[in-house]
């Protein structure tokens, strides 16, 4: 099991304003905003990423826009920097939200710096986005998913080695000559990733075999693997436990009070990041039109999105415990033994985990907590991330009747 | 007179089609909503016309076809569907939406049409780059949207838990389509205003006083670019006096195509 950390960069200064605005996104205004702050705040991400390429915790960043629970607006030029100061970790952006872009080229061409400039450590997240994104990229909620594979087609084609120039004349993006460089360091492009919350998902990414990720959910994470397992199957071929990934936020500690009083202060991310404004929830046509028929059938939307806890509670994540993420295994925390024993019972609920991605910084947690928590989880939980065994996929036998009967 | 619902096939869609009266024909295009809560407007027309109203691409059951992506489509389309009902010196009413589609199609032909109605229209653009014309409704609650868009926002409220799936697929597809084709620009083509001198039909522009999503103001300077245009305002009514007002908006109508529209063509 890999192990990667991220943060969201929050800019807790401005959380009051967004609590009395009643949105964190896209209306709060940027006044509220101090660069000298950002600066430091941006200044201390990177000393704590610094320390994780010693500690050997791999890397992901993503990036979110008008807003201040994350300040990384531009994933490739953080992950630009990274490229360049860290030397011996993997790099992930997750990522791109291709379908908000208008030009995926650009996109290719970022990512195949990066990739060069860090000499091959770049896995390369291609992303819906969230709803609340369409607004500040004024992207058509509509079709969305629709121009995201168009997309998708077209940055793996631009990063693959090509012996001419090509024309891309598609239903939504359109170029004369599509010729890259540089191109990228892993041939013919580096790992994709895409994260999903539906076994819809599930299987469209099981469909082309990149890794598919799950975010602070375990209830999501479950379907959207089995999913993925199921499809490989019917396709011929059993998915390894390194296609499957999960961001959940961690708090360790000497004891289990510290690990829990980091991790609650880590959930500020969860706690503030789906106050938004009613109108960029759901913008008409970001969902299917299933899905907003059973929304309106029942009843006025909640105010945010609820999250549901292993025996089957709902917890609203704007307010929940540490013991309530931890149900919904949004959240591990403790001491070094216990987080270590919620990751193995974790693994063991989804079916086998390949790479998990911790939030060990998150809201208003110290840079000092911070560091001290990436270290006991490296020197502590890390090592023994081996011993654990991963349940036996149990599509395999189908997967081999369907190769066989392929054949 | 009730109106009656049937499908018809148009360049190749199956499209969704209310129908109902005799006498000239009148093509009635709808707005945001679809076809819902028009069947006072409606059956107040087909008193005195043969009223065709049918369900845009992407609305009521009419099909979507995937490459209909710009207002451009579903003014081709409309075309194609005045042709399929051999439509002659029809009159042409188009509200919200449907007026924005009504002017696309007249831009390009008005040769199937002898009179034009818009009621609450959307598709110019009048102010500068900073100011909107057309509220931004994408960035409002519901509640308040209502308020814009009513004189008087009960006149339409249901809960929409007693609804019918039939009912809320066409509620939500509507409010996906119709979100689809005025994304950006927002609820406009910058190229509009710049032919709307081609129609050269009697033209009558109506609004309800009280809208406040696109106001009375933009009617007049959208009357202002159609050179045989005049402007009317419809009181208490908001958005959508196709729902707010039937029976007067009907009555503004009937009058304008039978007396004062054959005034003005002369």
């Amino acid at each position: 099991m890999k192990v990667w950390h991220f943060s969201e960069m929050a800019y807790p200064p401005a959380w009051d304003a967004g609590y009395e605005l009643g949105s964190f996104r896209v209306m709060l205004p940027n006044q509220l905003c101090e660069p000298e702050t950002v600066a430091d705040i941006y200044h201390r991400h990177f000393d704590e990423f610094m320390l994780c390429d010693e500690l050997g915790i791999n890397i992901m960043l993503n990036e979110h826009h008008s807003t201040a629970t994350c300040l990384n607006a531009a994933v490739p030029l953080t992950l630009a920097i990274l490229a360049r100061i860290t030397s011996k970790v993997r790099l992930l952006s997750l990522g791109s939200p291709i379908a908000n872009r208008p030009d995926p080229v650009r996109v290719a061409e970022e990512m195949a710096m990066i990739d060069v400039i860090s000499r091959g450590r770049l896995e390369m997240g291609l992303v819906k986005g969230a709803p609340y994104e369409v607004a500040p990229a004024n992207s058509n909620p509509g079709r969305l998913m629709e121009r995201f594979w168009e997309a998708h087609d077209l940055v793996l084609k631009a990063m693959s080695p090509q012996t001419e120039p090509f024309s891309w004349e598609g239903e939504f993006f359109h170029y004369r000559k599509v010729n890259i460089w540089p191109r990228p360091w892993q041939q013919p492009h580096p790992p994709v990733w895409i994260t999903g919350l539906s076994p819809h998902s599930g299987r469209a990414i099981a469909e082309r075999r990149h890794v598919a990720a799950a975010l602070l959910s375990g209830g999501i994470a479950a379907n959207l693997f089995d999913a993925y397992r199921q499809r490989a199957a019917e396709l011929g071929w059993v998915a390894p436990v390194d296609r499957f990934a999960y961001c959940v936020l961690v708090g360790v500690g000497q004891t289990e009070a510290e690990g829990r009083r980091r991790a609650d202060q880590v959930a500020g991310y969860v706690r503030t990041s789906p106050i938004v404004a009613e109108p960029f929830k759901n913008p008409p046509g970001y969902a299917p039109v299933a899905a907003n028929v059973q929304a309106l059938k029942t009843g006025p939307t909640q105010s945010v999105v609820r999250v549901q806890t292993v025996d089957g509670r709902t917890i609203d994540p704007t307010k929940a415990s540490v013991q309530e993420f931890m149900d919904s295994r949004t959240m591990f925390a403790g001491n070094p033994d216990q987080v270590f024993e919620q990751i193995k019972q974790f693994n063991q609920e989804v079916g086998g985990l390949g790479h998990l991605i911790i939030m060990a910084q998150g809201g208003t947690l110290s840079f000092e907590d911070t560091c001290d928590n990436l270290r006991l989880f490296a020197s502590e939980v890390m090592p023994r991330l081996s011993e654990i065994e991963h349940p036996e996929n149990p599509y395999a036998e189908r997967a081999e009747k369907a190769a066989s009967a392929a054949q | 007179m009730a109106m009656t619902s049937g499908f018809e096939t148009i360049t190749g869609v199956r499209t969704e089609v209310l129908s109902g009266g005799q006498g000239r024909s009148l093509l009635f295009l709808h707005g945001a909503f679809g076809l819902r809560h028009h069947e006072i407007f409606l059956a107040a027309l087909a008193t005195a016309y043969r009223v065709i109203a049918p369900a845009h691409p992407g609305f009521g059951e009419t099909e979507w076809p995937r490459e209909f992506r710009t207002i451009d489509d579903l003014a081709y389309f409309h075309l194609e569907l005045a042709d399929h009902f051999a439509l002659d010196d029809a009159v042409l009413v188009g509200s919200c939406l449907g007026g924005w589609i009504a002017a696309e199609m007249l831009i390009r032909s008005t040769s199937r049409f002898s009179q034009l109605v818009l009621v609450n229209a959307l598709g110019c653009k009048f102010g500068d780059r900073l100011t909107r014309d057309i509220t931004d409704i994408h960035a409002l609650p519901q509640a308040e949207v209502d308020a814009l868009l009513f004189d008087e926002p009960g006149n339409v409220q249901t809960d929409l838990r007693t609804l019918s799936d039939d009912d809320l697929t066409a509620i939500v597809r509507a409010r996906e389509a119709f979100t689809y084709f005025g994304w950006k620009p927002y609820m406009h083509n910058p190229t509009l205003r710049r032919w709307l001198h081609r129609i050269d039909l009697p033209t009558l522009v109506l609004w309800g006083s009280a809208d406040g999503f696109v106001s009375p103001d933009y009617g007049r300077k959208f009357a202002a670019e159609i050179p045989s245009a005049q402007f009317e305002e419809i009181h208490a009514a908001g958005h959508f006096p196709t729902i707010e007002q039937p029976q007067a908006l009907a009555a503004f109508i009937r009058d304008f195509a039978e007396n004062r529209g054959a005034d003005a063509a002369a």
